[in-house]
């Protein structure tokens, strides 16, 4: 996990501010929720009363039945939807009503892992996974030797020219995975990013998650995948229920005044 | 401006998928320009035919006797050549006249029963009242007529500006259709490439950076359909233009095609792919605008 790391619900924890102090270092908050609510056009809300903080370096698990909000809730985080109501912070800025120019700069600081994997069809795993160092204007020589170091690292170093069409789900789902981790993100957002791989493949995402989390990005993965969750036994459980924010391990509510974990290997 | 979105680097190019130039962008642009820079010829001729009209024959006059007093045309030449301000007094011969009505009348134009009125033509110096040269010759002869013959082509004149004015009004509305089929061109290929926008968007592209992309391939595509139409309608130009320089050859005056005209028929095609980039540049940007 996070070498600092600390979670709670803004308001709700009520002695906690924006920034807290947790074990030894000093943390920003990466993700503020505040009374958020989400509808889709005149519909019933979705996603109600949200309030919470993720911290800098935090791995959460983001867990629910089907339709209680979880991808709702994952939009959200990576600005694909704005808040119907109350105010999302990210990064220390208030983004709920910002002008739309300004969301690509936030957006670079996010990786998401979608479920659909959403890899542009006609591009090679190579393209797709450069695709976010291209956008963010980074040299083709750099862009070249760090894709083919993530495609090696996700198993594919032998794929790197195929489409995604001629690539099994699994493979398509990594390459997915590793597009979203290739800038070492701020914040990373998975959407049941273990779904569609094998145990073994499922052991080594998590364990690339567990390195970038080491480094301080702060990982959101909603999973209903039990095993997932129980090998990370150190995450915190954020659980949906009906649109609502429950807190199954009361670390969000009640995060530990020291709380300083090892990166697993 | 035009290169700076065609010329992307490769891996960025490759961001769309390629197509090829068989896309309605080329054949569009290609029929606009077609017609745009064909009308524009007409019209630019027109132009060019109405001003060596009205040079010819702003300070010409003709006196006109009728048949019966045809034998009176020297006299009245002599009373025009009187009057100050008169640079020179011409008469038509006969057999002139009856050549030019041979082209409408046949061999019937030679016939001694045709009565041919007597004409001649009077130039005058720049500022001279044409009233004092009509009343000197209608002092000697009560039934001249003396009239400018501007007056006479007056109608053709007045026909060849409305020509002119149409033709730019279909190069107008060409250009206008050509901006309208370029929005259409520009939605059609962002709703064909919706996800792929969606997950530029999401990776944090800015709208510049999604508009560049299609601006490249509309732009490409219209040079593409420009280049043809600029060759095709070079072609018919110089088919028409030789037809009309061997027919021409006998009429009073000869349309012309100067440099500065071809030079504004060669920016027709130019100016037609500077549009479609502007407009699809526009219509891109307000697009992906509605989105977040």
């Amino acid at each position: 996990m996070g070498k600092q790391e600390c979670a709670t619900v803004g308001k709700a924890a009520g002695s906690c501010d924006k920034t807290h102090v947790c074990g030894e270092g000093t943390l920003s908050a990466v993700v503020q929720f505040e009374s958020v609510g989400l509808r889709y056009g005149t519909g019933a809300e979705v996603l109600r009363d949200l309030d919470f903080t993720l911290s800098k370096g935090g791995f959460y698990f983001l867990t629910g039945a089907s339709g209680a909000g979880k991808t709702s809730l994952l939009k959200l985080l990576y600005l694909a939807q704005r808040p119907t109501r109350g105010r999302i912070r990210l990064f220390g800025q208030d983004l709920s009503d910002a002008e739309r120019d300004s969301l690509p700069h936030f957006r670079r600081r996010i990786g998401v892992v979608f479920q659909d994997f959403r890899l542009i069809r006609h591009l090679s795993a190579f393209d797709n996974v450069a695709l976010p160092l291209r956008i963010a204007g980074r040299d083709e020589s750099e862009i070249h030797s760090a894709v083919r170091e993530m495609l090696d690292w996700v198993g594919l170093g032998d794929r790197a020219g195929a489409r995604p069409a001629t690539l099994s789900g699994g493979e398509q789902q990594r390459v997915a995975i590793a597009r979203a981790v290739i800038t070492q993100p701020d914040l990373l957002v998975a959407d049941e990013p273990t779904g569609n791989v094998d145990a073994e493949m499922a052991r080594r995402l998590l364990h690339l998650f567990d390195a970038l989390n080491g480094l301080g990005t702060t990982v959101v993965v909603a999973t209903h995948d039990l095993g997932l969750i129980a090998a990370n036994a150190a995450a915190h459980i954020m659980r949906l229920d009906s649109g609502a924010l429950v807190d199954p391990t009361g670390l969000l509510r009640n995060p530990p005044r020291m709380d300083r974990r090892e990166v697993r290997p | 401006m035009i290169l700076d979105r065609i010329w992307v680097s490769g891996p960025e190019a490759r961001l769309l998928p390629a197509e090829g130039l068989h896309g309605p962008t080329v054949a569009v642009m290609a029929v606009m320009s077609f017609v745009m820079i064909l009308v524009a010829a007409a019209g630019l001729a027109l132009a060019n035919a109405a001003g060596v009209v009205v040079s010819g024959t702003e300070s010409r006059y003709v006196i006109e006797l009728p048949a019966a007093s045809a034998g009176e045309l020297p006299a009245a030449v002599a009373a025009a050549r009187s009057v100050p301000g008169v640079r020179s007094v011409t008469s038509v011969p006969q057999s002139e006249m009856r050549e030019t009505l041979e082209r409408w009348l046949g061999d019937a134009a030679n016939s001694r029963d045709l009565p041919i009125p007597a004409m001649a033509t009077v130039d005058l110096a720049p500022g001279t009242n044409p009233k004092g040269v009509a009343d000197a010759v209608r002092a000697k002869l009560p039934e001249a007529r003396f009239n400018a013959e501007s007056l006479e082509l007056k109608p053709l004149l007045g026909s060849l500006r409305a020509l002119q004015w149409l033709a730019i009004s279909i190069v107008a509305l060409m250009a206008i259709a050509t901006g309208a089929a370029i929005v259409l061109a520009a939605r059609g290929a962002l709703d064909t490439h919706r996800s792929t926008v969606e997950i530029m968007h999401g990776i944090g592209a800015t709208d510049r950076q999604v508009t560049r992309l299609f601006e490249r391939k509309i732009a490409i595509d219209a040079i593409a359909g420009a280049i043809g139409a600029a060759i095709a309608a070079a072609a018919v130009l110089l088919a028409i233009l030789g037809g009309v320089s061997a027919t021409a050859a006998g009429l009073a005056w000869t349309p012309h095609f100067g440099l500065g005209d071809l030079l504004a028929v060669a920016a027709i095609p130019v100016l037609a792919v500077i549009i479609a980039v502007a407009v699809a540049h526009f219509t891109l940007l307000r697009a992906l605008r509605s989105s977040l």
